[in-house]
Parts: structure tokens; sequence; C-alpha cells
């Protein structure tokens, strides 16, 4: 019994960060159509920021992860603006290879800039674990989850909340319409982009302290990425926070009671399992099927 | 491109291991050759159908690994006092079991995939590659896992005293060259065929193909089949010739090597993937060559596919051909606007 809980507290922790990266995902999916391929290389390149300012230059760490959002948001709106905003109109498989190209070019760099070598980053928080009778978890992994459920909640207020969120929601219903009632769409395109890319930066400079930086740790991200939003439908932000735990969880258990080897494919056992099922996915009220 | 040149240029192919004398050249063509094959049964589903199929190395992969394992025997454990197992069989059947199984996996995803399109079918399609990968990775008993399947045997063919070795490079890379003329020409019949016109027909507009009774599913299943079946076919070749296979044949980077050589040579046209396989089959070679770092080389790789989308969004083929007709037709003085043509075969 004890073991169980322990491994849903585990991945009620580890589904914070698993949101935060398919709301960032699925955000740039539902608004610009998108299939954003760079989103792992954002994530490792949020997880190399910290390590580079807290390490190497020695900056605070919590000053070093803010940075590492606003430099993922930058990085991203560069992106944007070269690549995407000269393709907008350009149907879905045109804008995906151009975002496996940038992927490619990204995740190299990092090779190259960073060596194969993992790396580690130090986290200010005591060694000794939060010990809640049976159960125990780090002080790190609860600030990450923390943190990540603030970002998320951010990211609610901002899109349902403000004026940007507006714009962007109405963007995402309908476009032509959006441009008429005079918001800018390349704005609107580029400040979705930051945002999606920041999110990422800050899933990976969260991350970075518990586990290791290595130029691969993109892809597994990415990967994990896909699958939320699948689950949760593309475009719905509320669904990739519930795909985010229920990942997670899955992961956690099936890890935990069938084999660990296998707990990368969980995810994308789900999704085939989904197929099969509930082709409509679980939260996705648009029609998909071609 | 008429018949007698096309007679001429795999003639000349052919003759190839009768003047070339450097096996490091031979193996890069055979390499070349083997994803040549590749990216033409990929390109049957990205040119023809439209699909973006972004798991194809699965195909690929499982036809290498039925092929290691047909040909090595097996014994796995099903259940703790259930085995099943295989003896060694002939490496020509062996071969034949990895067509014959990706093409039934082929069949099985497609019917599960097609439910879905756009992005949902690219992230469908690499999820699958992915779970192959992990089952090669982590089902040690089978696949040897990490530590990979080895001592592979090479093709050989004929009876008692009349044997055909295809261990040496220059007899295996005329196995290449002629499987490459059979894929080139089954392709070819299956696209200028009912059913390639079907295809295509979807590709343009899914909603009016299916209005005049095009059985989209069907056509896109039978397709996957067919490509499926070719890429096993490639990647048992592979395997034969390697001889050795693991788990990383799997990886997302072949998929997307298969995908720079369709695009950049043009999807849609039958010479595309040809062309597209010939540079990125040489141009590593040359760069290893100049001795610059495979990183330097794969980001060269990931930016000329952008630029290829930018500027040539069609392949060299469809902008070779148009630049050679409307050529062809300026002297006549006929100032047509070439509209940009839907690709041709």
């Amino acid at each position: 019994m004890g073991e169980l809980v322990q491994h849903l507290l585990n991945a009620t922790i580890l589904g914070g960060t698993y949101a935060l990266l398919g709301i960032g995902l699925t955000l740039i999916f539902g608004i610009m159509r998108v299939v954003n391929f760079t989103h792992g290389e954002l994530y490792a390149f949020g997880a190399y920021c910290m390590y580079a300012l807290a390490m190497l230059l020695g900056v605070n760490f919590f000053v070093a992860l803010v940075l590492a959002m606003i430099l993922g948001a930058a990085l991203g709106a560069v992106l944007e603006i070269v690549l995407l905003s000269r393709l907008r109109g350009a149907d879905i498989d045109t804008t995906m290879l151009v975002m496996i190209g940038a992927w490619i070019v990204m995740q190299n760099t990092e090779q190259l800039v960073w060596s194969g070598v993992a790396l580690s980053i130090a986290n200010p928080f005591p060694a000794d674990p939060l010990v809640m009778g049976p159960l125990s978890v780090s002080w790190n992994r609860v600030f990450v989850f923390a943190a990540a459920l603030l970002l998320i909640a951010g990211t609610y207020h901002l899109v349902n909340r403000t004026r940007l969120g507006k714009a962007m929601r109405a963007t995402f219903q309908d476009r032509d319409t959006a441009a008429l009632m005079g918001i800018r769409i390349d704005r609107i395109h580029t400040a979705t982009f930051a945002l999606g890319s920041s999110l990422a930066a800050a899933a990976g400079a969260l991350l970075g302290p518990v586990f290791v930086v290595a130029p691969t740790m993109g892809d597994l991200a990415a990967s994990k990425a896909f699958a939320i939003v699948i689950l949760g439908g593309l475009g719905s932000v509320t669904g990739a926070t519930l795909g985010g735990f229920i990942l997670a969880f899955v992961e956690e258990i099936g890890a935990g009671y069938i084999s660990s080897g296998y707990r990368d494919a969980m995810g994308f056992l789900l999704i085939i399992l989904i197929l099969l099922v509930r082709p409509t996915g679980l939260f996705a009220q648009k029609e998909r099927i071609g | 491109m008429s018949r007698l040149l096309v007679s001429i240029l795999v003639a000349l192919l052919a003759s190839v291991p009768l003047w070339l004398t450097d096996f490091y050249y031979l193996h890069v063509l055979i390499v070349t050759g083997i994803f040549i094959v590749a990216a033409m049964s990929l390109n049957l589903l990205l040119g023809y159908t439209g699909q973006l199929s972004l798991g194809h190395v699965a195909f690929f992969g499982i036809g290498a690994y039925t092929s290691a394992l047909v040909s090595l025997g097996f014994e796995v454990h099903i259940l703790p006092d259930v085995t099943v197992g295989m003896a060694p069989k002939p490496v020509w059947f062996a071969m034949l079991c990895a067509t014959a199984v990706a093409g039934l996996t082929g069949y099985a995803i497609g019917k599960l995939s097609f439910r879905v399109r756009g992005a949902y079918f690219v992230i469908v399609s690499i999820s699958f590659a992915e779970v192959v990968r992990l089952v090669a990775l982590n089902w040690v008993e089978l696949t040897q896992g990490p530590m990979a399947l080895n001592n592979i045997p090479a093709l050989t063919l004929g009876f008692d005293g009349f044997e055909l070795s295809f261990l040496r490079k220059p007899a295996f890379y005329l196995l290449v060259l002629t499987m490459l003329v059979v894929c080139y020409v089954i392709i070819a019949r299956l696209v200028n065929s009912r059913a390639g016109r079907a295809m295509i027909a979807l590709r343009e507009n899914e909603s009016l193909a299916m209005s005049v009774g095009i059985d989209v599913t069907r056509y896109l299943v039978v397709a996957t089949v067919v490509s499926a079946a070719m890429a096993g076919m490639a990647g048992a070749l592979y395997t034969h010739y390697i001889r050795i296979v693991d788990p990383d044949i799997f990886l997302f980077i072949y998929t997307v090597t298969m995908v720079i050589m369709v695009v950049t040579g043009g999807k849609g046209t039958l010479a595309g993937p040809i062309v597209g396989g010939v540079i990125f089959g040489i141009v590593p070679e040359v760069l290893r060559g100049m001795e610059i770092r495979p990183e330097v080389q794969w980001i060269a790789y990931g930016v000329l596919m952008v630029l290829v989308v930018y500027f040539l969004p069609r392949g060299i083929v469809p902008a070779i051909e148009s630049y050679m007709s409307s050529r062809r037709r300026a002297p006549k003085g006929e100032a047509v606007a070439v509209a940009p043509e839907a690709p041709q075969q």
C-alpha cells in the first residue's frame, strides 16, 4: 500500500512538469497549426541555460531559472520570426519539415557546443528528503512541482484573463475573423511561440537539476510532449494538463508494476490504445478524422 | 526520361563493379542503393498519397530483425513453460519472410493509424517506430537488446556444387541494383495504375476523391502495405550486408534521412528519391573525406532541408523538369507562363 502511494506521489510530481511541456506544445499547435519539433530542443536549451548561468557564471539558482525562461522565450521568438513567419498559410506538412530541419540544427549545435558528456547542476535545497510517514520525496522535486503548478496557473491566467490571451483565443477560433477585428495575427503567432518555448525552457530548467543535462535529453521530452497532446487533443490546454498527469501516472504505475524498461513506451502504447478505442481523443471536441 | 536512356543508365550502373576496384566506393554505393530503395518506398506514402509518415524506419528495422532472426534461428519463452522457436532457415527465405512480416505490419498499422490524419497521423507514426525500438531494446531474449544480433549469414543462392554467394561486395552491389530496378518498376506500375490515380486523387483533395467513390482508407492501406514490404526488403538487404543489427536501426534520424532524400529529390516523382538518395548517400562521404565533424554535417543537413522547403518546395526533379519544358517551349516564341503543374508521375 505504501509503495502504491509512493508511486502516486511520484507520478503527481512528475505530472506537473509533463503538463508544462504539453501545454507549450498544444498552445503552439492550437493557435499556429504548427507541430513544433523543436519543442524538445527548447527544453534542452532551458536546461543548458540553467547550467551555463548557475554553474559557470555563478548566478543565483532562482534568478537563473527566470533568466532561462526569458532566454527560451527569446529563442522561440527568433525561431518564429526567422523560420515560420514566411510560411503563413502553408500546409502543415511544410511547416513540419522546416521544424524537423530546425530540430536537427539545434540538437547538433548543442552537441557541438557542449559535447555529448552529461552535465549535472547543483541545487540549493537540503539533501535530506522530505519524509512523511512511509513516503519520502526530495525537496528539489517539491520545488519543481510547486514551480510547475505556479507556471500552469500563470498560463491559464494569461490565456483566459488577459487581452493577449483573448486575442490568442480569438485567433485559435478563427484566424481570418480575428484579423478583421484588428488583431495583429503575426504578433500573436510570435507571442504564442515565445510563450510555448518559454514553458518548454522552464520545464528543462526545472528538471535539469533533477536529472542530468545532455544533448539528447530533448528527444525524450519531445516524444512525451507529443503523447500528452495526443491524449488531451491538440490545441486543448486543459487536455494537455490532464494528459500530462495521466501520462505520468501510467508511466509510474507501468514502470513500478510491469517493467521499467518499457517506461518510455507507455505513452506511445497509450496513444495506440486510445486510437483503437476512441480515435477522437479523450478531451478533444473537434473533428479530427479525415 | 526515355526508356532507352534508362536502359543505358542501368547498364552503366551494372558495369560499375568491372571498373571500380576500390571496395570503399563500392560500399558507399551499396549503402546508398539500399537507402534509395527505402526512400522510394517512403515516397509512395509521402509523395503519392500525401501522408507524412514519420515512422517509416520501423518497417526497415522490422525487415532487418525478421531476416536476421529467421536466418539465425531463435527461441523465446512466451510463458514460463511455453517456448516458441525456429531453426535457422536459408537467407533467401528469411528475406522473403522479412518482406512479408513488414507488409503485414504495414497492413495493421495502416488500418489503425489511418483513422486519423494530419498532425495526429504524423505523431502516431512516430510513436509506432518508438514502441518498436523499445521492444527491440528490451526483449533481450529475442533480439539480444543492445548487445545486437551478430554473425548474420550472408546471402547464398543455388544448390550443392553451384553456389552463388553474395558475400563479396561486387556481387552484393549487383543484387542491390537488381532490387532497386525491381522496386522502381513495381512503383512505376502501381502509380500509373487505377490504384495510383486513386492515391493521387486523395492526395490532391480527399473529400473530392471520396465523393467520386474512391475508397480512401483502402487505397491508403494498399499503399502502406506495398511501401512497408519494400522497406522491409531494404532492411533485410541491409542486415545481410552489414551482418549485425542493433536497436539503433530504429532511430528517428534514419526516418529523417529518408524524408530528406524524398523531399529534396522531389516527392511524388519516380526519379525524386533516386536523385535525393544519391545526393545524401554521397555527400556525407565527401564531407567525411574533408574531415568535417558529424555534428557539422548534420547541421548542414538541417539547413539544407529548410532551404529546400523554402526555395525548391517541390524538389529538384520537378524543378529540372519545369526548367527543361520552359526551355523547350521558348524558341517557338510562345510566352506561356507555365503554371505549377501537379507533380508528374
